[in-house]
């Protein structure tokens, strides 16, 4: 009975692992590009949500914010942050080619937003872990001697709607059709009239709205948020999407639940001090055996860096 | 000398090693993410074989960089047939194991850290680091130096002009992980302490901006970053408080300013970083600007300034 509880609890938790990787993946799908500020938006949605729920609008223009409403404007914090870092990983840019290292320039570009996104939120609010005053924590509800917290059960459904919603956008809308001609050949697509400069941002926002999401979701399941909050989820994100395989959206979905899964029978049966080892020697067993993951293909990811 | 430049001096010596370390893969087109965990295996290897058998230091600092070094040679076959973005991943991956194992180890003090009874000064880690320099600019100026240019620049091209890339890029892993396990060794013994946290993920991201802002081209690139980003937050801990009176001042308020949050010298960092990638993303110093000091009137720095 405790083993099917702990299982429920790391549908749960992969749940939260699954949208953030969702987020990776795209940007690696669509854009061939690792973009290290995911975990910094999805704590900038927990902290910004926070900050807003607790002392309300900056300069005094209100009182504290009831928490949804907050969530909500933490979740357009995310959004903007995410459109400022397309401005500058990929628009303003200027290649030369013929140096190598130039394929790493957005992946520089974003380590160097998620430090000071980090920072300037540390600064700002300070260092500490926050109580989220989200709805009361009582609201269990009991399935055969499971225990089933019912905002995780939402969440839950939120999370499997954004994903199929994404599939379909990606399917069938004429966004998604342009997002696939990038992924296939950036240039081909350019030529046949995608308009890389509107189809781009689209996928910044994305990742924006996936993070602030997971982000706004974290801060209700689990009433706590801190500045560090991401470094956590973003690393299990990022096993998760390996495993999965990199580029499928489907992929990501099986690999953040089962990193989930792994981390939670690691706890039951090791001790929660052995998650770190067993979720990242998954990580390298996938990359080293299989590095296409479970559901990847070939080729993403392979080009020079 | 005060008790604060000598740490500061010890510490620019160690990002200085560390920053090399890191400077010999990306030298060859492959951004290692995994520093932290090199550095950690050679300061937990100097530290244990300190407490525990009470060798002299060149001893353990010596075995620590070994160790590193042997560890980069083995995983650098399976993790050097991974590319693009496969490549960071594993090599993040490989310095999270590392942190997950030494944390979950008794016999390496776990969570609670180590102490290393040995101390040295200032010197030992600033003399090493003077060698390490000479080190690495003989290396770029031998043929092996030469062939990591070309396996940067251009992989498939250098493969068909004969050179055996694998190689190269395995040994310029190796002898990184090894400079990265010397700088670890030494900041066992120059900080007498270690402890798992100050091998963090957001370490390996740090020494790896320093390289890339320095520039990868010349052996000149990680010295200008590591010396730049250890000794700004020191200047900062000074400028940034006048600024911020002057500043009161001139709207009127008179009150004491403390130092700096910390934070600042990584919200620098990162600033810095962006607009580096946006408007000079080869790094702040380069080949050509190297040769235009070196030969400021040849006609041949001429052409490359045309």
């Amino acid at each position: 009975m405790l083993l099917i509880q702990q299982f429920v609890n790391s549908v749960m938790l992969g749940s939260v692992y699954v949208t953030v990787a969702v987020a990776f993946t795209l940007t690696i799908g669509v854009l061939n590009f690792l973009n290290f500020t995911i975990p910094t938006l999805f704590m900038l949605a927990g902290m910004v949500g926070w900050a807003l729920a607790y002392w309300g609008l900056p300069f005094g223009l209100s009182g504290p914010l009831p928490w949804p409403l907050a969530l909500f404007f933490g979740m357009c914090a995310a959004i903007l942050a995410s459109l400022l870092v397309e401005r500058f990983t990929f628009r303003y840019l200027k290649t030369k080619y013929g140096d190598s290292t130039e394929h790493a320039i957005p992946l520089v570009s974003s380590l160097g937003f998620l430090l000071v996104l980090e920072n300037l939120v540390r600064i700002g609010y300070g260092t500490d872990a926050q109580r989220f005053p989200g709805p009361s924590a009582d609201l269990t509800m009991s399935i055969g001697g499971i225990f089933v917290r019912i905002p995780q059960v939402v969440s839950l459904g939120i999370v499997v709607l954004i994903v199929v919603g994404l599939t379909w956008l990606l399917k069938r809308s004429r966004i998604g059709r342009g997002l696939r001609a990038i992924a296939e050949n950036p240039d081909a697509a350019n030529i046949l009239g995608v308009d890389t400069n509107r189809v781009v941002p689209v996928v910044f926002m994305l990742t924006g709205l996936l993070c602030g999401l997971a982000g706004a979701l974290f801060a209700v399941n689990y009433g706590e948020v801190s500045p560090q909050m991401g470094e956590d989820i973003g690393t299990k994100a990022i096993a998760g999407m390996v495993v999965g395989g990199l580029g499928s959206i489907w992929g990501a979905v099986l690999g953040g639940l089962i990193v989930g899964l792994t981390e939670m029978m690691t706890i039951h049966f090791f001790g929660a001090d052995t998650v770190q080892v067993a979720v990242w020697g998954l990580l390298l067993l996938t990359l080293l055996l299989r590095p296409q993951g479970l559901l990847g293909h070939h080729s993403i990811g392979k080009g020079k860096l | 000398m005060s008790g604060y430049w000598a740490g500061i001096l010890s510490i620019l010596a160690i990002n200085v090693i560390f920053a090399y370390g890191i400077f010999l893969p990306v030298a060859t087109g492959q951004l290692n993410l995994g520093g932290a965990g090199f550095q950690a295996l050679g300061a937990y290897t100097a530290a244990y074989l300190s407490a525990m058998f009470g060798l002299p230091v060149p001893v353990t600092v010596g075995v620590g960089m070994v160790v590193a070094g042997v560890v980069g040679f083995l995983i650098a076959f399976p993790i050097l047939r991974t590319r693009g973005v496969y490549l960071v991943l594993a090599t993040f991956a490989f310095a999270e194991v590392v942190a997950g194992t030494i944390l979950n180890s008794e016999t390496l003090g776990g969570a609670m850290g180590m102490s290393v009874p040995a101390f040295i000064d200032w010197e030992i880690p600033v003399i090493v680091a003077g060698f390490v320099t000479l080190f690495v600019f003989y290396l770029m100026s031998t043929r092996f130096g030469l062939t990591m240019r070309a396996t940067h620049d251009d992989e498939v091209v250098t493969d068909l002009m004969g050179v055996n890339i694998r190689m190269v890029q395995v040994c310029a892993f190796a002898i990184g992980g090894a400079l990265a396990g010397l700088a670890g060794g030494l900041y066992a013994h120059s900080f007498s302490f270690v402890e798992i946290q100050s091998f963090n993920a957001l370490v390996s991201i740090y020494v790896l901006l320093y390289v890339l802002l320095g520039g990868t081209q010349t052996a000149w690139g990680p010295l200008a970053g590591a010396a730049f980003f250890t000794l700004l937050p020191e200047l900062l801990r000074t400028v940034l408080p006048q600024v911020k009176s002057f500043l009161a001042a001139l709207v009127g308020i008179e009150e004491p300013v403390g130092p700096p949050d910390d934070s600042w010298r990584f919200v620098i960092l990162g600033a810095l970083t962006i607009a580096m990638m946006v408007l000079r993303p080869e790094g702040l110093i380069t080949r050509t600007m190297i040769e235009r000091l070196r030969f400021r009137r040849s006609s041949s720095a001429r052409e490359q300034v045309a």
